[in-house]
């Protein structure tokens, strides 16, 4: 680990003015930053820890939706009465990633910020353009099987990893940030998360030193709510893919999937051909999709999933 | 207090620190190794209390928990496996939650209440979760079991909290000490030597449930 200083930040827009400094960072929970500090993928000189700030708080909005702080532990967030009955889908999605005791440690802006699991991006012999812009994609002409098959670009095809994010995004979540100069905004999370395009490294619409506060969810949509995770073991694995969707009872519905872009995917015209069943709403989902042939088994896996969930949607 | 540089902390063998009057033995050089090879950091204070013992500690900004507890108080009961947050080995439980301490920076726990294994029972007077896996063979070399008890620990107390689970049915309802459950919520501790069957068993004991 390359030598850093550490602060513990008690305000928060002189939080953010300390981030915007270069080689500086923000640290909650530290179970992604810290992991990838040891091996020097991430090499920050000055550590603003942000757990004093005061945002562990879950809080009904006016609007009668739910604002998570950005503190809030994944175990908190997931075990919350209204989080349950209301946004179970959240609940669901949350407690599929990871161990117990990385969700107890785990904060909602650290899980939506963490990095790739791609394994050329953690090899530093290894061309990666995430990692050191403009070396390459060792993932292109390598094995791929976990990596993207849609959103990808040239320069890269991995996947972002977290199964929560996938859930937020399929409930037109809205991620609050305040900006070194004390100012706020309000980003919904299909604009949060940037595809690759050529700078793979730039991974979120974030500006220098903005720090998220808070991430709310609109007005409760009811419907039935089913997060189906599919992994090469039954727990504690990363997604291969994963189909969050909120299915009403006249069959039409909204789906968000994971481990096949750079990003949480959901594409509005497979939210419209719900009713019409999986094939159809698979199909606008993988639109244009580009797998390797490491990864082409994903484009059935998805419809398959999906096609599962519809399932017990019905029985449900 | 001035800046110390690592390298003459370990060099002075025993610094008294002011904070919570605590003396704490300073850091072997072969538990500093960065701090040798990298040349001199600033060091920042700490203190937290280890199984009821209030500690303060000088450390470079780098030291984990895990590397705090084990390189600086000596307590070596919990165990460096992956030191990626991987394997459970290094799971103890902080402010009445399991965590990993590999993935913690020791100076994120000011003011912490830390148990280790050492802290939940001693030979002569084990806790019911390590009289448990004695009893039903929780292990076999042993490596990983501090990170195991610490952990199973942990999951009895969420059980208890109603905290879900991925393999809940029900997440609108309190979930029941099933082996399914313990066996999920073990999910993060791994065993090499496969004492999984034994140690579910062991933790369905300590709850007074059949697993
Ligand atoms: C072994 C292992 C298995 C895992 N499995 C899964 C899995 O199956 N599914 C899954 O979804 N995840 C999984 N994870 C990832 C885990 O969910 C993340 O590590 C965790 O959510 C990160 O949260 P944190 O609070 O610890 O973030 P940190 O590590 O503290 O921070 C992560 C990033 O967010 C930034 N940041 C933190 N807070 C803020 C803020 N308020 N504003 C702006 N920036 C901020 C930091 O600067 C840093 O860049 C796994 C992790 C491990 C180690
Ligand atoms: S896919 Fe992206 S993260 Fe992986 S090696 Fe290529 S550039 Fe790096």
């Amino acid at each position: 680990m390359k030598a850093f200083t550490y602060e513990r930040a008690k305000d928060p827009v002189a939080a953010a003015r300390a981030a915007a400094r270069p080689g500086a960072k923000f640290l909650a929970g530290g179970t992604n930053l810290l992991d990838l500090m040891k091996i020097e993928i991430e090499a920050p000189t000055h550590l603003i820890d942000v757990q004093d700030l005061g945002f562990d708080k879950i809080e009904p909005t006016p609007d009668g939706g739910l604002r998570i702080g950005a503190l809030v532990t994944n175990t908190a967030m997931a075990a919350d009465q209204r989080v349950r009955r209301d946004y179970p889908l959240l609940t669901r999605a949350t407690v599929a990633g990871a161990s117990g005791q990385l969700r107890n440690k785990a904060t909602t802006a650290g899980n939506l910020l963490q990095r790739t699991r791609c394994p050329y991006f953690y090899d530093p012999n290894m061309p990666c353009n995430k990692r050191k812009p403009g070396s390459g994609c060792g993932a292109l002409g390598g094995y791929s099987r976990q990596l993207a098959v849609v959103g990808s670009s040239e320069a890269c095809i991995a996947t972002h990893p977290s199964d929560m994010a996938v859930a937020m995004r399929a409930l037109d979540a809205v991620v609050e940030t305040v900006n070194p100069q004390g100012r706020t905004r309000a980003i919904p999370i299909a604009e949060f998360h940037r595809l690759p395009g050529d700078t793979p490294h730039i991974e979120t619409t974030l500006t220098a030193g903005e720090l998220i506060t808070a991430v709310t969810l609109p007005k409760p949509i009811g419907g039935t709510q089913i997060y189906e995770k599919v992994r090469d073991r039954a727990s504690y694995a990363f997604a291969v893919v994963s189909v969050a969707a909120v299915i009403q009872s006249d069959g039409s519905g909204r789906v968000a999937v994971g481990g096949v872009a750079h990003k949480p995917w959901r594409v509005d015209a497979a939210d419209a051909a719900m009713s019409r069943g999986a094939k159809a709403a698979a199909g606008e989902l993988l639109a244009g999709a580009k797998p390797t042939q490491d990864n082409a088994f994903k484009i059935p896996l998805v419809e398959r999933t999906l096609a599962g969930v519809m399932a017990q949607a019905r029985a449900a | 207090m001035p800046e110390l540089p690592e390298f003459e902390t370990s060099r002075r063998g025993v610094l008294a620190v002011g904070a919570g009057g605590a003396v704490v033995a300073s850091t072997p050089a072969i538990a500093a190794p960065s701090a040798v090879t990298r040349g001199a950091v600033p060091s920042s204070q700490v203190a937290f209390r280890v199984n009821g013992k209030a500690q303060a500690l000088r450390l470079d900004p780098r030291t984990t928990l895990l590397d705090a507890l084990r390189e600086h108080l000596h307590l070596t009961g919990t165990k460096k496996g992956c030191d990626h947050g991987q394997c459970g080995a290094c799971t103890v439980i902080v402010n009445g939650q399991r965590i990993n301490s590999c993935l913690s920076l020791a100076l994120q726990h000011e003011g912490d209440e830390i148990t280790t294994i050492e802290g939940l029972g001693t030979p002569d007077n084990l806790h019911p979760m390590q009289a448990a896996f004695v009893k039903h063979d929780g292990f076999q070399c042993g490596y990983c079991t501090p990170g195991q008890i610490c952990s199973a620990v942990g999951v009895l107390d969420e059980i208890r909290q109603g905290i879900p689970s991925h393999v809940q049915a029900d997440i609108s309802q309190a979930p029941q000490v099933t082996n399914m459950e313990l066996r999920e919520r073990m999910s993060g501790n791994i065993c090499r030597c496969g004492a999984y069957s034994n140690i579910a068993e062991a933790m369905a004991e300590v709850a007074g449930a059949k697993a």
